[in-house]
């Protein structure tokens, strides 16, 4: 491995310290484009506008402070033909564009990469545009409720308090107030109408039924005061409502817009593209749509296989571990199958492509998540629920107000202005806050731990989990071997054998080379056998038991994976290791049976790994040797017998079941089947992350309870005044003005809450 | 109350005002990238706006 490719797997600037801890656990993150491998063509993801000037988007990895943006845009424009280059911190993209039709973006990357951040292009047009369109489309909207809000309730103010205004003035504020807020509601209104108007067009309610039809007939029922040149018109609650609602309908959306922009960032850095080699011996790098049967892929090492197809040249080490579950390496030579998923350690392949798209082993196991997340989508959000019983009950209150008015005074017009206000006085500003808010506090909470939110709903059925099922590699433990400290080896052994192990990718170096300062010289990597160098003018070896000419039958095999050290003049050494458990594995498995949770186990490892493992937790409902429809089938039996499940796995193999449970959790070093079925995305080696998740589940949800609580106690009480018809525009403003912030101060809570 | 007559359009004014600066600063991106104007600020030179929206899909 070059000293290059060293740098992009380090963040190289001020790293805080859980960062640090989540980059070596990262070391299983596929680099996106490896700065030893042949630059590929990347014409398939540059943009040509107009005006002629040419754009390429990427995502760039271990961005972290300013200093991060500054060398990125100042290291890239520093290339002549460079017109523009943008660092997005928040998306952690880069737009990059230039005029001159002659230059090779490929620099670009190069650059990049030198500067020490992994980079993978991506194509803009097939992220969430329209998303971006829709949310610059509810702040205008929110920009212009508000404007409207503040003048017309400078005016609505002047009225109430002016008691010896004069009925010309009052009209003339009246017809004020009309002209800003009309426009006003016309415009900011569109998004709650669009939706209601779509809503009883199939058929049924929802939220923004009564919403609009209480902004609209508040709007019309004040033009028509003010026409009369009466008393009480209610255009400022019915802008003020737009405001408010359209502050919680902005803040759901930001949230959901950035959970699935941060989960796009992961897919794309794992496989948006392969490196196709034509017949011709040139590199293209393809979008893996484009991939065809028989094209030969080149896979760099430190890559993640792309596809399933046969290796054609060339030799290296496996990691299966995703695919399997199995935690150690295989081999893999020429003529042997290899499937998407896998990561390639130590030697470059060619792989001809067998199967592409829905044909390959990636692409079943894509189909059966799809299958389980169809029975996800039943789930209806709490908001959703409570609006199914809140809309007809609102609608019911306003018909029997206007009834029982028309009843007792036989005139249509004040019954109909009271059945208005109960309509204005209900309408759901406290719900319609009490749900985004609280969501994004918690959602904004786990992500400054390093813990994902993807779905909106996650929280809430996170919040009713009562059994857990793990996986074991990579998510009880971190699914690479560490060297076990009982061998008997000295710390010279150690320190040397570590000065080779820097040079290689295999995992069993990777968990040696952080030890020692010696350097080695002239090493080279055999693939499959082990590496071979010079220290201090000695020849070195370090890898199995051939490389290192050890007897085979000199010792047990049973030992697990072992790696052999041997310098001229000393007699060989072994190093051991084995697959350990997270650190805080033992007290997070605690804290969650004391939550209440059922503890399981599903692993497709050995037999005796996960007996081992399963001792260690306390763990006593455990299997091995799993497949992936054995995990699902286990949680399709739990689910019968009314338990809901929390999955938290890694692998291609729990991914179905990470789509049939209830909820799902994985590790930010999953595979990318698997970090898109999972709810919740942890970063970083702590399993309390698990804990916290759940913790702030609970609160997040006991929270929209209490605001829900809060919301119903408020119409309890100003429902009976609007039906009685006392709800004049100034207890309609207060009413409605305090109920929100109720409940956004209740939200906030959240914050100063312990969940550790 | 002829002080109506000058304040309240002195009131709208200066809120459309305030209306058009803050459209025309979403349409021109500056809030795209609310995490990295929070450390913009300690870049010493700052020689780029903002992308331009029309330009970039981002």
């Amino acid at each position: 491995m070059t000293d290059a490719a060293i740098i992009t797997t380090s963040p190289s600037c001020c790293v805080p310290g859980d960062l640090v801890a989540e980059s070596a656990a990262g070391m299983r993150r596929p680099v996106a484009i490896d700065p030893g491998a042949p630059r590929p063509d990347l014409s398939a993801f540059v943009r040509t506008d107009d005006l002629g000037a040419s754009h390429l988007h990427l995502f760039v990895e271990n961005m972290q402070c300013a200093a991060c943006i500054r060398s990125i845009e100042s290291g890239i424009k520093s290339i002549n033909a460079i017109s523009t280059a943008r660092v997005n911190m928040s998306t952690r993209r880069l737009a990059v564009s230039w005029r001159d039709a002659s230059f090779d973006p490929r620099r670009i990357i190069e650059t990049v990469n030198a500067l020490g951040y992994p980079v993978a292009p991506f194509d803009p047009e097939q992220l969430g545009d329209a998303d971006a369109r829709d949310e610059r489309g509810l702040l205008s909207a929110l920009a212009v409720a508000g404007f409207a809000a503040t003048n017309v309730m400078l005016l609505s103010v002047a009225v109430w308090s002016g008691t010896d205004m004069g009925a010309a003035t009052r009209d003339l504020f009246h017809w004020i107030s009309a002209l800003i807020a009309l426009p006003a509601v016309a415009y900011a209104g569109q998004p709650f109408f669009r939706s209601a108007f779509a809503a009883l067009r199939g058929g049924h309610l929802n939220m923004d039924v009564p919403i609009s039809l209480a902004v609209l007939l508040a709007a019309a029922m004040s033009l028509h005061q003010t026409i009369g040149g009466r008393e009480h018109a209610y255009f400022d609650a019915s802008v003020t409502l737009l405001f408010f609602l359209l502050i919680g309908r902005y803040l759901d959306r930001r949230a959901r817009a950035k959970a699935r922009s941060t989960a796009e960032h992961l897919l794309a850095l794992s496989a948006t593209a392969a490196t196709v080699i034509d017949a011709d011996g040139g590199y293209r790098l393809l979008p893996m749509a484009e991939l065809r049967e028989h094209m030969i892929v080149h896979v760099a090492p430190g890559d993640r296989v792309p596809v399933d197809g046969v290796i054609e040249d060339g030799l290296s080490d496996l990691d299966t571990s995703l695919v399997t579950g199995e935690s150690l390496p295989v081999s893999g030579g020429v003529g042997d199958r290899i499937f998407a998923g896998t990561m390639n350690l130590t030697g470059s392949l060619r792989v001809r492509v067998s199967a592409s798209g829905e044909n390959t082993l990636l692409g079943e196991i894509v189909r059966l998540v799809e299958n389980a997340e169809q029975g996800r989508a039943k789930y209806v959000r709490l908001a959703d629920r409570a609006a199914r019983i809140y809309a007809p009950v609102v609608h019911i209150l306003a018909a029997a107000t206007f009834i029982g008015w028309l009843a007792t005074t036989g005139q249509w017009e004040p019954s109909l202005i009271a059945a208005i206000a109960v309509l204005i006085i209900t309408c759901p500003c406290a719900l319609g806050l009490a749900v985004p808010v609280v969501q994004v506090v918690a959602t904004g909470f786990l992500l400054r731990r390093g813990i994902l939110v993807k779905s909106p709903d996650a929280l809430e059925r996170m919040a009713e989990v009562d059994t857990i099922i793990f996986d074991k590699t990579g998510t009880l433990t971190f699914g690479r071997p560490e060297l076990k400290a009982d061998g008997d080896w000295s710390k010279t052994d150690l320190a040397e054998a570590a000065a080779l192990a820097r040079h290689s990718r295999h995992p069993l170096s990777r968990a040696l080379a952080n030890t020692g300062q010696i350097a080695a010289s002239n090493v080279q990597e055999t693939p499959g056998m082990g590496l071979a160098g010079v220290i201090d003018g000695r020849a070195a070896r370090l890898g199995n038991r051939a490389w290192c000419g050890i007897d085979i039958d000199a010792a047990d095999e049973s030992i697990g994976p072992e790696l052999w050290f041997r310098i001229d003049g000393r007699p060989p050494t072994r190093f051991t290791f084995s697959d350990q458990l997270r650190p805080d594995a033992k007290p997070a498995i605690e804290a969650l049976r004391a939550m209440g949770m059922e503890i399981k186990l599903r692993s497709g490892d050995r037999r005796m790994a996960v007996a081992e493992a399963a001792g260690v937790l306390g763990i006593e409902d455990w299997r091995s040797g799993c497949l992936p429809a054995d995990k699902t089938n286990d949680i399709e039996l739990l689910a019968g017998s009314g338990r809901k499940v929390l999955m938290i796995g890694d692998g291609l193999n729990d991914a179905p079941a990470l789509a049939s449970g209830y909820a799902s959790m994985s590790p930010a070093t999953a595979v990318d089947v698997s970090q898109t079925a999972a709810d919740l995305v942890f970063q970083g080696d702590r399993l309390m992350s698990v804990v916290i998740a759940l913790r702030t589940a609970r609160a997040a949800t006991r929270l929209v309870h209490q605001n829900f609580a809060l919301a119903v106690l408020y119409n309890v009480i100003a429902v009976p005044i609007a039906m009685a018809g006392l709800a004049t525009p100034l207890v309609a403003a207060v009413a409605m003005s305090s109920s929100s912030v109720l409940v956004t101060l209740n939200a906030l809570r959240l914050r100063l809450m312990k969940l550790g | 109350m002829d002080a109506l007559a000058i304040l309240i359009p002195a009131a709208l004014v200066l809120g459309v005002i305030g209306l058009a600066a803050f459209l025309w600063a979403m349409r021109s991106g500056q809030f795209e990238d609310l995490d990295g104007a929070a450390m913009r600020i300690l870049v010493d030179d700052d020689d780029t706006g903002p992308p331009d929206i029309s330009k970039s899909d981002s």
